[in-house]
């Protein structure tokens, strides 16, 4: 029973780093209709990051954190002006193709940078210990940021003007352009946005587990199934979504060999679209 | 002008080639440079050409009256079956290797020994243990490794002996390798009545245990056998000191024996390892450098202490060598009958193959030891702890 727990909880712990990972993804999608493909690879780029400020310039490693929510933010308006803008509002297969295209040469770049080989970033942290199980401070320090980090959006997206703005057209870009909202350096904002949660998350990843620069593509994974639980365009689903996974992980894993925990994982995916189109917990997004 | 540049080009291939008076003979090979399993295979590759070096400086290998300069290629297979079977086929077609030596790790040795059997090439096979590779009905495979049956029969017994109820936990990668590893030693702890904790595989790019360690902990597993290869087994073994897992008796495949396992400080104190060879083995050679010789030589060129996979590549170096010069000639099918026929002890250890049609190539004569990293003077170093007859310090439990 106590395993269960442990194990729950462990899952609870991941999950908010999945939701935070998902979130970047999701506000995208909300916002301008567009699928980052590259999504994965911007999550890599989170990792890389904590090893340069970590390994390479010796700096804290938790100090990497707003410092790729900045670099983030800058590389994803860069991103959005050189590969997404010509893309909005036309077919969607568009925007999917260019963001593959994006993920492809991000990929390629980091592989003969720093080639496929495992890279380890050592973070040591006081753990929680509970009854013979042990709670890496770790994993507990990644999970209370990532829900840090959720709030600050939530401030961001409900309490200023400019989150004022990136709802505005996410709702409806025609009619907030008439109502005097630059809305394509919205866009590009919000692209910047995506992008810097998706990296930041990939920086809280490394601390815990060690990466490689195909490491991205099972987060991206992960961040599809967590958005189609949380609803389309929803940061707040996505959270809660993210959560979800962690918690059905955590329940999945004592009674069944970790092989079969991704067939869990996928079948709900699954199960989710038919049955929730609009994922689980959405609001009232569309 | 583009006729003067190729007259040019042509009159100095004909006035380099009499300078050619040394022949060579060209060896290829592939090492994971990068990817997943680039720590050991650079290590094995580091092996094969120090052999090349030393054979080089005496003045080649000598066969039959005639000298030849060994040389080497390699390629970078980047940990990939897919890139290993395209680079085999280009060493024997582009490259017209002679002779071949294999990737590191029995999965990359199994696509490589399809491709070299199909071309009729000799192979000596280093960094590859698992035994099905030799029984698919081969002519020209030779294991220097001993086979993955044998590798965690003397840490059962080491274990057996420190602990005659253990709780056991296998948890290994889920691959060829690290499965018939661990389906050898699952059958006897089966047969001797053993209790096993937990039995699971994980695949090899898993970097998250917490699931399976959990689960462990849930089964008060008090023994832990299986890994993989280095990436996910080092991962483990700090996963495992981070939660506190409680385990009493850890030993991992391969990724302990490598020296850049000490990084992980207190996490790898009391973990044990099966070996293909320590520097410690009192091993007497037939030939070649002694075993104190050759860790010298390794650990003054590359600022780092060879561990069983370095070792193995200078082997199998060595051994093809000596089997060209005992049957006097180069010719495959020469050399082939000569690796058949032999019985020799290297610094390696004993080297003996499989002549039966059914598992040619297998390696019959070779010994594991089991080493474990112990705290001496407040450092970390790997001392032999099972068989009783090769140990340098006793078990930690």
């Amino acid at each position: 029973m106590i395993g269960i727990l442990a194990s729950v909880i462990d899952g609870i712990l991941i999950g908010a780093v999945y939701g935070l990972a998902a979130m970047g993804l999701t506000l995208i999608w909300g916002v301008m209709n567009v699928i980052n493909l590259a999504h994965g690879a911007i999550v890599v780029i989170g990792m890389f990051v904590l090893y340069t400020v970590a390994n390479m310039l010796g700096l804290h490693p938790y100090g990497a954190v707003p410092l790729m929510i900045v670099f983030g933010f800058v590389v994803g308006i860069a991103l959005y002006w050189i590969g997404v803008h010509r893309m909005i509002g036309r077919p969607e297969l568009m925007s999917l193709l260019s963001t593959f295209a994006l993920n492809m040469v991000l990929i390629g770049l980091g592989t003969a940078w720093w080639t496929t080989s495992p890279y380890n970033v050592q973070v040591s942290m006081p753990g929680v210990s509970w009854r013979g199980y042990t709670f890496t401070g770790t994993h507990i320090t990644a999970a209370a940021l990532a829900v840090v980090i959720a709030g600050l959006l939530y401030l961001l997206l409900y309490h200023t003007r400019i989150g004022k703005a990136v709802r505005a057209v996410a709702t409806n870009r025609e009619a907030a352009e008439l109502c005097g909202i630059p809305t394509t350096q919205v866009l590009a904002m919000a692209f910047g946005l995506g992008v810097a949660l998706a990296g930041v998350s990939g920086t809280l990843i490394a601390t815990m587990f060690p990466f490689t620069v195909l490491s991205g593509e099972a987060y991206q994974l992960k961040s599809f199934v967590v958005t189609v639980l949380g609803g389309l365009g929803n940061p707040a689903g996505a959270l809660m979504g993210g959560i979800a996974l962690g918690l059905i992980e955590g329940l999945a894993t004592p009674f069944m060999p970790l092989s079969w925990i991704p067939i869990v994982e996928f079948g709900l995916f699954v199960f989710c679209l038919i049955a929730f189109p609009r994922g689980i917990f959405s609001f009232t997004k569309a | 002008m583009k006729k003067t540049l190729y007259l040019l080009a042509a009159s100095m291939l004909f006035a380099a080639s009499p300078a050619f008076a040394q022949e060579t003979i060209t060896i290829g090979f592939t090492a994971s440079q990068t990817g997943a399993l680039n720590n050991d295979s650079t290590a094995q590759m580091r092996g094969i050409e120090l052999w090349r070096d030393d054979v080089n400086a005496k003045g080649g290998i000598k066969v039959g009256g005639k000298s030849y300069t060994v040389k080497l290629v390699s390629y970078d297979d980047e940990s990939q079956n897919t890139r290993v079977q395209q680079l085999y086929t280009r060493l024997i077609t582009q490259d017209k290797a002679q002779f071949l030596i294999s990737p590191y790790s029995s999965g990359l040795v199994a696509t490589a020994a399809i491709i070299s059997e199909q071309y009729g090439k000799v192979m000596i096979t280093t960094g590859g243990a698992l035994e099905k590779t030799y029984q698919l009905g081969n002519k020209n495979l030779f294991q220097l490794y001993t086979g993955s049956s044998q590798y965690l029969a003397g840490a059962l017994q080491a274990l057996k002996e420190k602990n005659p109820t253990p709780h056991v936990a296998f948890v290994y990668e889920d691959d060829p390798f690290s499965k018939s590893v661990v389906a050898a030693v699952r059958e006897t702890a089966k047969k001797q009545g053993d209790v096993i904790a937990a039995d699971e595989s994980y695949a090899g790019s898993t970097t998250d245990f917490s699931p399976v360690i959990n689960k462990m902990i849930a089964a008060k597993a008090d023994a832990l056998l299986g890994g993989g290869h280095y990436a996910d087994g080092a991962t483990l073994a700090r996963q495992l000191h981070e939660q506190k897992a409680g385990v009493k008796w850890i030993t991992l495949l391969v990724a302990p024996d490598s020296p850049k396992f000490a990084e992980l400080g207190d996490a790898a104190v009391g973990i044990s390892v099966p070996s293909q060879w320590e520097p410690e083995a009192a091993y007497k050679p037939d030939f070649g450098p002694t075993v104190a010789q050759f860790t010298k030589e390794f650990t003054d060129k590359y600022k780092i202490g060879p561990a069983y996979h370095a070792a193995g590549g200078y082997a199998a170096g060595l051994i093809l060598q000596h089997a060209m010069e005992k049957a006097g000639s180069i010719e495959p099918a020469k050399v082939a009958a000569e690796l058949n026929a032999m019985d020799v002890t290297t610094f390696f250890g004993r080297t003996k193959f499989s002549n039966d049609p059914k598992s040619h190539g297998l390696q019959i004569a070779h010994d594991m030891v089991l080493a474990q990293w112990q705290k001496k003077d407040g450092k970390l170093v790997k001392e032999v702890i099972w068989p009783k007859a090769a140990k340098t310090a006793d078990p930690l439990y």
